[in-house]
């Protein structure tokens, strides 16, 4: 039987209790409870609250509920220079900071009317393509987790490890890297990083390979995950659900192909599209596109053998530090601190001026939006002519995507909204921001 | 559709459509916008069927004081329009655009929670972000940060400036 087929078989099954328990009493049982799923349920992926109305172990009404996470990103960008805006939007969706941070210096770069160079631009889609990678993997691992794949909950988290040593060497930082920022990117490859990534695209393939082995045909994640939290393409695109999900109902959205930026349409990938709408399906397209992300890195890293700038050159916009990786993160490097502090009064003033001060961005309003592991991350950014933003809205794909689960879980078993919110990969740092 | 071009063919219908860094901007009165956002959606060469985001500004100085942000995007053609519409200070009432797109739901909350504009007819119009009994709407340009105490469900911590040692 293939795992559609034993979706459709269950799905008939579900209907026996209730059959039974009507001939036995000759009555429908009237009575619901209303219980709270979370804030603080280890299978709602931090602080997601589901009030559910349950009739035996059914679920007639949902309402999911947010806002346990609010930490004011956005009205706090209003007071800080536009750089420091990187270092507060990267903490939006914690498991995909390089996107948030390229989806805004990417808005604050076209109201500036400038472009990163080359270099930096491929820079950024290796760093965000890792960072699709490393994100799936924690929605595999905790995912898996919630159904009682613990095993593979090990490996997931084993496989990002690898990935985040990369990000750390390269940025300094783990996670809430402000690497990327408006103008290019903050410093070059340490010496050791292309050899690390290549070492991980070397093994990385071998390892989904395994991921898949476990999981393809383990009847309970095919008797979890198959025909469970069904959402058409129609109702996903009402509730403006994009990202995985919207590919798992047939529609080929995604941004890098539709919108592309930061030079994608240079790359060769697929997107890969299911029409099941359900949970599995979801999975085999994230699983996908973990292997197209490593042939973008694969070919980001060939181009990056030629070298390059990775800033800008404008002294007006671009960051006057030259930084490095040590030991303890990352720091001045030494040569510049000597320039500025020994050689040049011009140079210092100028670091001052611009560390303290920064850009002043030309009136006006843009929208980019970029394909996060979740779908469409937007920022709405709007310059008032100063040298910090009048206004930062952040898109997440997350909260908008939160709004389907009502239309997923009811009048399913409550078993199943474990695995519908698993499939949504919903990060609540990103939905409360 | 490049951006011009879009603005080219709703310029008939919409007078008040400008382009800047390749976005269209459409500015609509809060009395038309249904009628605005259905012409389109349904006109096939734009077909703008997707709501991307719901969002405000506000700018306690001038008339209008809200402007309410609207961010389209068409699924067929890959291209994006902004609608956006005037509120004054006073009178921060918006039609809710939720029949159209049952998206708008928790981004008009938002904007609700966030800036105190009222979304008329919505389904459901309760504070999303902050806790439901929260005094305010924090993005308004007149509510500083930081500096104003904590609430939360009847526990009150004062600001970072007032606070005293054990």
């Amino acid at each position: 039987m293939t795992g559609h087929e034993m979706g459709a078989a269950r799905d008939e099954l579900r209907d026996v209790p209730q059959k039974i328990r009507d001939r036995v009493t000759g009555e429908v049982r009237r009575e619901t409870m209303i219980i709270n799923m979370g804030p603080q349920h280890p299978s709602t992926h931090g602080v997601l609250r589901l009030l559910l109305e349950l009739d035996g172990e059914t679920v007639i009404r949902c309402k999911p509920i947010v806002g346990y996470l609010h930490t004011g990103i956005e009205k706090n960008t209003e007071y800080r220079t536009w750089v420091q805006g990187v270092a507060y939007v990267t903490r939006a969706d914690y498991l995909s900071p390089f996107f948030n941070e390229l989806a805004y210096c990417l808005s604050v770069e076209r109201l500036l009317g400038i472009e990163a160079p080359p270099r930096a631009q491929i820079l950024r889609v290796m760093l965000c393509e890792l960072n699709r990678i490393a994100s799936h993997l924690v929605w595999l691992a905790t995912g898996s987790l919630e159904l009682g794949a613990v095993s593979m909950m090990l490996y997931g988290f084993r496989e990002r490890e690898v990935i985040l040593d990369i990000f750390e060497a390269v940025t300094g930082l783990r996670m809430n890297h402000s690497y990327i920022r408006p103008g290019g990117v903050i410093m070059d490859l340490p010496p050791d990083g292309p050899r690390m990534i290549a070492k991980l695209l070397d093994t990385m393939p071998a390892r989904i390979d395994d991921y898949e082995r476990i999981l393809n045909d383990n009847p309970i994640w095919l008797e979890r995950n198959v025909g469970v939290g069904k959402l058409s393409a129609e109702d996903a695109l009402a509730f403006g659900v994009t990202g995985p999900i919207l590919r798992s109902a047939g529609i080929p959205i995604d941004l890098r192909k539709d919108e592309p930026y930061s030079g994608y349409e240079t790359y060769d990938f697929d997107v890969p599209v299911r029409t099941e709408a359900d949970a599995y399906s979801r999975y085999v397209i994230r699983i996908e596109e973990m292997r197209e992300s490593l042939r973008i890195v694969e070919q980001a890293l060939e181009r990056l053998a030629e070298p390059g700038p990775v800033m800008v050159e404008d002294p007006k916009v671009g960051w006057p530090a030259k930084l490095s990786v040590g030991p303890d993160g990352i720091g001045n490097d030494e040569a510049y601190l000597r320039h500025i502090m020994e050689e040049s009064m011009e140079a210092l003033i100028h670091h001052f001026k611009m560390v303290t001060q920064g850009v002043r961005v030309p009136e006006g309003e843009v929208y980019t939006a970029v394909e996060s592991p979740r779908g469409e991350l937007g920022m709405y950014v709007v310059s008032a002519n100063e040298y910090r933003p009048y206004r930062v809205k952040i898109r997440d794909p997350s909260f908008v995507n939160l709004q389907a689960v009502p239309t997923m879980v009811e009048g399913g078993l409550i078993a199943d909204a474990i695995a519908v919110i698993a499939s949504l990969d919903p990060v609540m740092g990103g939905v409360d921001r | 559709m490049k951006a011009a071009e879009i603005a080219g063919r709703i310029r008939d219908h919409f007078p008040d459509v400008y382009v800047a860094r390749d976005e269209v901007t459409v500015l609509v009165d809060r009395a038309e916008l249904i009628d605005a956002l259905i012409r389109l959606r349904d006109q096939p060469d734009l077909s703008f069927g997707f709501l991307s985001s719901v969002t405000a500004t506000d700018h306690p100085d001038k008339d209008p004081r809200f402007w309410v942000v609207y961010e389209l995007r068409s699924v067929e053609h890959a291209h994006r329009l902004r609608v956006k519409v005037g509120l004054p200070g006073g009178d921060p009432h918006m039609p809710s655009v939720t029949p159209l797109f049952p998206t708008a739901d928790w981004h008009e909350r938002e904007t609700w929670d966030l800036f105190g504009v009222v979304f008329d007819d919505h389904p459901d119009l309760d504070r999303i972000l902050l806790p439901d009994d929260w005094e305010g709407h924090p993005l308004r340009k007149d509510e500083e940060l930081g500096g104003v105490g904590t609430q939360y469900h009847g526990a009150f911590i004062p600001p970072v400036d007032e606070r005293t040692m054990p």
